[in-house]
């Protein structure tokens, strides 16, 4: 999404109130979409949006996280920051997981908040929040307006910081006298602010450097990150891997950067990542990361993680080189850019033997991993069949979205994603909630989409409410409940690594179906294999939400796993493996 | 192994800025040793002079991290033998101390410092240098009984020639911006 910029003649308009001046700033920066909810502090805000119903469509969620989470997955599919606005106190600090859920995975949002009046800032005034300080460190940016005159400056650069460089969230907090206020409005983008440098330009010894380890490795291997997908990278990275012949995995955020299909891609990385490159990591003699900042879940222990390669580090944020992994070349800058550049100085080559050696791991997976997961003979449905047969029935360009836990990672691992697919999950914060309204942000930016979401029945009900989000809209969403009636994943750690000391981990669930019911959404419950087929089809039937809850064996694991702490090649494959 | 970094932070005049600076260090339990922020000679440029005892590697994690923060220009990270540095400490004593057998002047000649001002009630002495030279005024002069001390945060000075202005310039051309 590298980002162009249309000149726009300055837009000019005496005596208007901040709030329109704020309604304004969006249109003319091309918003289309709001999610938000109102209150006291952000009432003149609301009040002028009101009169622009026919240029800006905003969207009551039922809860100011969902607002923000919704923001982020529209973000993700349009390519545009998404716009939340939520009111002072309350309103704002329900914002806060959202954000820290953007900055740590790089989605550009910009959330307006309404704060008491500048006169009361720090007397303890009613839903009075010091929101710019309580959000300094999970935001990329933020700032405090007291006079209508700042807001179209700011908006202007909370535009530019939010999508350029490595991409962010951003907080503007508007107290409520320059919501008011009137003055003469002029907004002009930004394409510069002093102290942001978005874009290093690529020193050539750094590329030349890597493009020599390159060349002279025997056992390379390549770790694809989001910033692939952020710089739109795909082609790029396609060209670089066919010419050079060298095997990819990817990270959690990085899946669609890289076809799933493609004979060089070996799977995702890191704790429940595939067997091959988990293995392989520790063998190889160069690691050529791009895009991705060797996040703890895919290093697993650093001091036994990779010793054996050299490291080529490919990233526009100069703060992630050497942070966790020592480079021996580091290319900083924009992926799309370097790997253009990088493409003509590599050599054609093919490492047969190299990769013979992951596609066996592959085979060992999945023979005793992936075939038993997918086909299973047990009685009880497990989650990876579910994911499994609805992704050989969903179109391939589905927006696929995940919840956090088990059926995430189940999800990563069996939806066959190829570059055309949007994957949208909760990565580096581990957001339980996110699923239901990111879906609904998701289908916001493409309605024409099919958007599916995988969710289980813990993170379902940390923002159930957005269920009437989706009813109002008639979002076609395809809401997949893998239902085990467990915390999953705390509940596979607890039967791994705590002698099965169930603590808090069991649900005792409601009546989902009778929940979608009060939703007026359509729904099936599914317990028996027999049914399923027909389940799905009465899903995918029409363009109307749907919610399926499959009813899965309890006691599922996630394998393989890199257990906490362990290095990456210690692995395992199945839970008896974990003794040895 | 851990050593003292002193870090100057060149940064745009804002609010919350200092805070979203600290709160660097606070994220990683880094302790902050001193910390002493002014105007520099361009005007709403900042300069931020912390202090902190870390490992180099982390020291400069950090030093990264606080670069990109929207409003900071540059961060520099100096060892002790890269810089010249200086803190300013202030004594408060009762006027009797004039009196005193043993001469506050000579005392005050001897370690370099200043009488600033003699009031009715009291002296103020002032002692520019490190914080061995103030913390030793310090002790010399207990026995007349202080008042009142504050030391400030040290303000370093790099050994190499190269202006800020030609730090800043030579970023501002390592990037593009659109």
């Amino acid at each position: 999404m590298t980002t162009t910029v249309k000149e726009k003649k300055a837009v000019k308009l005496d005596n208007i109130t901040g709030s329109e001046a704020v309604i304004r700033s969006l249109i003319n920066e091309n918003v289309e979409t709001i999610f938000g909810y109102p209150g006291g502090a952000i009432m003149p805000i609301y009040d002028a949006l009101y009169d622009f119903d026919k240029e800006l469509k905003h969207i009551l969620t039922r809860h100011e996280q969902g607002a923000i989470h919704a923001a982020e997955a529209y973000a993700k599919v349009s390519g545009k920051p998404g716009i939340v606005f939520a009111t002072s106190g309350p309103g704002a600090t329900n914002l806060i997981t959202g954000l820290a859920n953007a900055m740590v995975d790089s989605t550009p949002v910009i959330c307006i908040t309404g704060q008491v009046h500048s006169h009361l800032l720090g007397f303890d005034a009613f839903q009075e929040t010091d929101v710019v300080g309580i959000s300094m460190p999970v935001t990329k940016w933020n700032f405090q307006v007291t006079k209508a005159s700042e807001i179209p400056e700011v908006l202007a650069k909370a535009f530019y910081l939010a999508k350029n460089g490595r991409p962010g969230p951003v907080l503007i907090d508007i107290t409520k006298d320059a919501q008011l206020e009137n003055f003469d409005f002029l907004y002009q983008k930004v394409n510069k602010v002093p102290t942001f440098y978005p874009y290093p330009k690529i020193n050539n010894d750094a590329l030349l450097k890597a493009a020599e380890l390159i060349n002279s490795a025997k056992k390379p291997m390549v770790l694809a990150g989001q910033g692939i997908k952020i710089s739109g990278a795909e082609e790029e990275l396609k060209t670089f891997i066919n010419k050079t012949g060298i095997p990819v995995a990817s990270t959690l955020l990085g899946l669609t950067s890289f076809s799933s299909d493609h004979p060089l891609y070996f799977g995702m990385l890191g704790m429940h990542g595939s067997y091959a490159p988990n293995i392989k990591s520790n063998e190889a003699d160069l690691i050529i990361a791009v895009g991705m900042r060797f996040d703890d879940r895919v290093t697993g222990d650093t001091s036994r993680y990779i010793k054996n390669a050299k490291v080529i580090h490919i990233d526009i944020d100069a703060s992630e080189i050497d942070k966790n992994i020592k480079t021996d070349a580091a290319v900083i800058g924009d992926a799309k850019k370097v790997l253009e550049k990088l493409i003509p100085e590599v050599n054609q080559k093919k490492h047969e033997q190299w990769v013979n050696e992951f596609n066996e791991l592959k085979k060992e997976e999945y023979d005793k991993v992936i075939k038993i997961d997918i086909l299973p003979n047990t009685e009880k449905f497990r989650p990876a069949e579910i994911i499994h047969t609805i992704s050989g029935k969903c179109k391939e360009n589905a927006v696929v979205v995940t919840d956090v836990g088990q059926h995430q990672m189940m999800a990563a691992r069996y939806y066959s994603l190829n570059t055309k697919n949007i994957f949208i999950t909760s990565g580096g914060l581990g957001t339980m909630g996110f699923g239901l309204p990111a879906s609904f942000g998701a289908s916001m930016a493409a309605p024409d989409k099919q958007v599916v979401l995988f969710v289980g029945d813990g993170g379902l009900q940390m923002t159930i409410q957005e269920l009437d989000t989706i009813r109002r809209n008639n979002s076609n969403i395809k809401i997949v409940l893998l239902n085990n009636s467990y915390l999953g994943m705390v509940r596979q750690w607890q039967e791994l690594f705590n002698e099965k000391r169930y603590s808090f981990t069991d649900m005792d669930n409601p009546d989902f179906i009778k929940i979608a019911e009060a939703y007026s959404i359509k729904s099936s419950r599914v317990t028996k294999r027999e049914e399923l087929d027909s389940a799905i089809e009465q899903m995918f039937a029409d363009n109307n939400p749907f919610f399926l809850e499959v009813v899965v064996e309890r006691e599922d694991n996630v394998f393989p796993m890199v257990p906490g702490g362990a290095a990456v090649s210690d692995i395992i494959l199945a839970k008896n493996d974990l003794k040895k | 192994m851990e050593k003292l970094f002193t870090l100057l932070i060149v940064t745009e005049n804002n609010i919350g800025l200092l805070n979203h600076v600290t709160v660097v260090f606070t994220r990683r339990h880094m302790n902050i040793r001193s910390i002493t922020a002014s105007e520099s000679k361009i005007k709403d440029i900042y300069t931020y002079t912390i202090v902190i005892k870390n490992t180099r590697e982390l020291t400069d994690i950090v030093a990264k991290q606080l670069e990109k923060i929207i409003g900071v220009f540059k961060v520099f990270v100096y060892e002790e033998d890269e810089i010249i540095y200086q803190e300013l400490a202030l004594y408060k004593l009762p006027i009797s101390a004039i009196n005193e057998g043993v001469g506050i002047e000579k005392i005050v000649r001897e370690h370099n410092a200043r009488i600033l001002s003699i009031e009715k009630e009291y002296i103020l002495i002032e002692k520019t240098g490190h914080k061995k030279e103030t913390q030793a005024l310090l002790e010399t002069l207990e026995p007349f009984g202080i008042l009142q001390f504050i030391r400030s945060g040290r303000v370093a000075m790099a050994k190499p020639m190269k202006p800020l202005e030609e730090h800043l310039a030579e970023k501002e051309n390592a990037y593009e911006y659109i």
